[in-house]
């Protein structure tokens, strides 16, 4: 298990210096990093001189990047058009995007499991269909469009939700964070059916069977607990999809955080900004599949031994 | 998403091979997906998307961009424009039609050139193995850790497009995006589908007969390696239409006056204007959905006629 954790590790190191190295060539090294800086005018020389100086834009590609990996390894994000700190901005605003993605993703896992276990059970049934029918219906509207409808029918018309969540309380996060989910809710229950389907056909299954154990119990304990893993690591990988759709409905929303930062600098053309936060999410979505491949390790024994 | 599920149901396939009575495995699934209605179903659905994109004026005769502020949002009607006209007084109808274009444009020349790209980098490393698959490989994972819509946002903002220029240079933008960050997703798939396939007695064969390592590769592991890269192509070809809304509907992706489904969905959805003219979102997120609807269904009648295991 040790050797197994040690060697993700390893592996980690190319993929974060390549997609850090990525986003960097893409923002600085490509086009002229100073245009947009100065709002739609040309910037003044002088201040391309300053900017310069200050990105080590004067050196070589592979120079700079290393200069600004290091200023990243410090925390240090830059200065953004209003004068602060990008990572103080940021900050500031995390604790609710997590909130967010956390309200998403429980309600992906319960819902999302539920769902797949009652259709799986009975392949073919009035559930199974439904299921079917459902997450297609899901997967095909655009989540901007799920967003708007849910804020106008369950946020004005019904008022069972707050129809903003400019706060960032819990109680007005759960219309958004269901929103969020949706998309995945579908995709979890399917998995879920799928590979729930495949293992009741195994022979351990049968042998439960045989010897008399419940229906409940070998669904609920012994196919279960096998039929999770890919629903598991589906998740992991799930959180960048998360991330990127927090976007649009922390935007609808008006949910102060992460999403909503990155949607108003676009906006504002405050590139340090959009630059310093998508940076952040890609590494912290690097961070939580490296815990979901260790994670994956653990549930099952088969991938970490070879 | 669903790709890994795919991925799973679909790797016995390639196993499989040509059928017990000489029928190829096309053979077998075309035979298999002729009697399907939902294979009917979405390709007529396609086929009448497609034939929106190329001659919208087959359906319409209305210029879409012709803007009338004292008919702003008049409701649908059997007389006037029946999908009603939008908070500038265009017909929507008009605009739902021309919308098909560039939606339909982004998802078939992005399906095409992720398609293209990792066919080859899956061929690659399955077919050479050893550096070249490790080196592919590690390429691959740096360019799938960065979530599409995130890598999406940040090249957009980086290469703003001007106002000016034309449909196309918009599109391919887009295209470009989904190429860099979709490529691996394929190539993972076809270095699978080819590690499977190398192994079997008739690649050997034609080893044995000197054959060279190209006509090896096209003619006999491409053919049988394909079917999994297709259905995952078909699926995508909806998620990349729905990343360019979304990009649209974030204000990077497709510009006005380029009419697309996304940008007018944006327009339609502030609270104010969902309550006074829900015609304004209804129409295009439903002529959007039912597309994205139509190449999901494709894609997994596709891999059901493919997979012998659910027949």
């Amino acid at each position: 298990m040790g050797r197994y954790i040690i060697r993700r590790l390893l592996q980690m190191i190319p993929v974060v210096i390549g997609t850090t190295f990525l986003i960097y060539a893409m923002v600085f090294g490509l086009g002229d990093p100073a245009k947009g800086r100065c709002g739609e005018r040309p910037c003044p020389p002088a201040y391309i001189a300053k900017f310069n100086a200050e990105y080590n834009l004067d050196k070589p590609l592979v120079v700079q990047y290393v200069l600004y990996l290091g200023k990243l390894v410090h925390g240090d994000l830059g200065t953004n058009f209003f004068g602060n700190q990008v990572s103080q901005e940021l900050i500031a605003r995390y604790p609710i995007t997590i909130k967010l993605t956390i309200i998403a993703i429980l309600f992906e896992l319960v819902i999302g499991i539920a769902a797949g276990v009652l259709a799986g059970i009975r392949k073919n049934g009035f559930v199974d269909s439904l299921v079917l029918v459902s997450t297609l219906v899901v997967v095909s509207i655009p989540i901007f469009v799920i967003g708007a409808l849910a804020q106008l029918v369950f946020g004005v018309k019904l008022a069972w939700f707050p129809v903003t969540a400019s706060d960032g309380t819990i109680g007005q996060l759960i219309l958004p964070g269901l929103v969020l989910g949706s998309l995945s809710v579908a995709y979890v229950a399917r998995l879920t059916r799928t590979s729930l389907v495949e293992n009741l056909r195994a022979d351990y299954v049968r042998t439960a069977r045989a010897k008399g154990l419940s229906r409940g119990r070998t669904v609920g304990v012994h196919t279960l607990r096998n039929s999770l893993i890919p629903v598991i690591t589906y998740v992991g990988a799930d959180v960048g999809a998360l991330m990127g759709g927090a976007i649009v409905t922390e935007r609808i929303f008006n949910v102060n955080g992460i999403g909503n930062f990155i949607y108003r600098s676009i906006y504002q053309h405050d590139g340090q900004s959009v630059v310093g936060a998508v940076t952040i999410l890609v590494l912290v979505f690097l961070l939580v599949n490296l815990i979901v491949d260790i994670l994956y390790g653990v549930l099952d024994p088969r991938i970490a031994s070879d | 998403m669903s790709e890994a599920a795919v991925e799973e149901s679909l790797a016995p396939a390639a196993e499989v091979g040509p059928s017990a009575e000489g029928r190829s495995q096309w053979a077998a699934a075309w035979i298999e997906l002729r009697h399907k209605p939902l294979f009917w179903i979405s390709a007529v659905l396609i086929v009448i998307f497609v034939l929106m994109a190329l001659f919208p004026h087959l359906f319409t005769h209305t210029d879409p961009r012709f803007a009338n502020l004292a008919q702003a949002r008049e409701k649908p009607s059997l007389h006037g424009s029946i999908f009603g006209r939008d908070n500038q007084g265009r017909d929507i109808y008009a605009r739902t039609i021309y919308g098909a274009r560039a939606s339909l444009s982004v998802g078939v020349l992005g399906t095409l050139a992720t398609t293209v790209v990792g066919l080859t980098m899956g061929l690659l490393a399955g077919f050479f193995g050893g550096w070249v698959d490790s080196v592919l490989q590690r390429l691959g994972e740096i360019f799938f850790s960065i979530p599409l819509l995130l890598g999406g946002v940040l090249f957009l903002y980086k290469f703003p497009t001007s106002v000016d220029a034309p449909l196309i240079v918009q599109v391919l933008k887009i295209v470009l995006v989904l190429a860099l960050l979709g490529w691996p997703n394929i190539a993972r798939l076809m270095r699978s589908a080819v590690m499977q396939v190398k192994p079997a007695d008739y690649v050997q064969a034609a080893r044995a007969l000197g054959a060279r390592p190209s006509r090896i590769v096209l003619s006999h592991i491409m053919p049988n390696a394909l079917a999994p890269v297709i259905v995952v192509a078909t699926i995508n070809l909806g998620v990349y239409i729905a990343a360019e809304a979304t990009l649209s509907f974030l204000g990077i992706g497709l510009q006005s006056p380029a009419i697309s489904w996304g940008s007018d969905i944006s327009d339609a959805s502030g609270l104010g204007l969902i309550r006074a003219a829900p015609n304004m979102l209804l129409f295009p997120s439903l002529f959007l959905s039912l597309t994205v609807l139509a190449f999901i269904l494709l894609g997994d009648a596709v891999r059901d006629a493919f997979d012998p295991k659910l027949r």
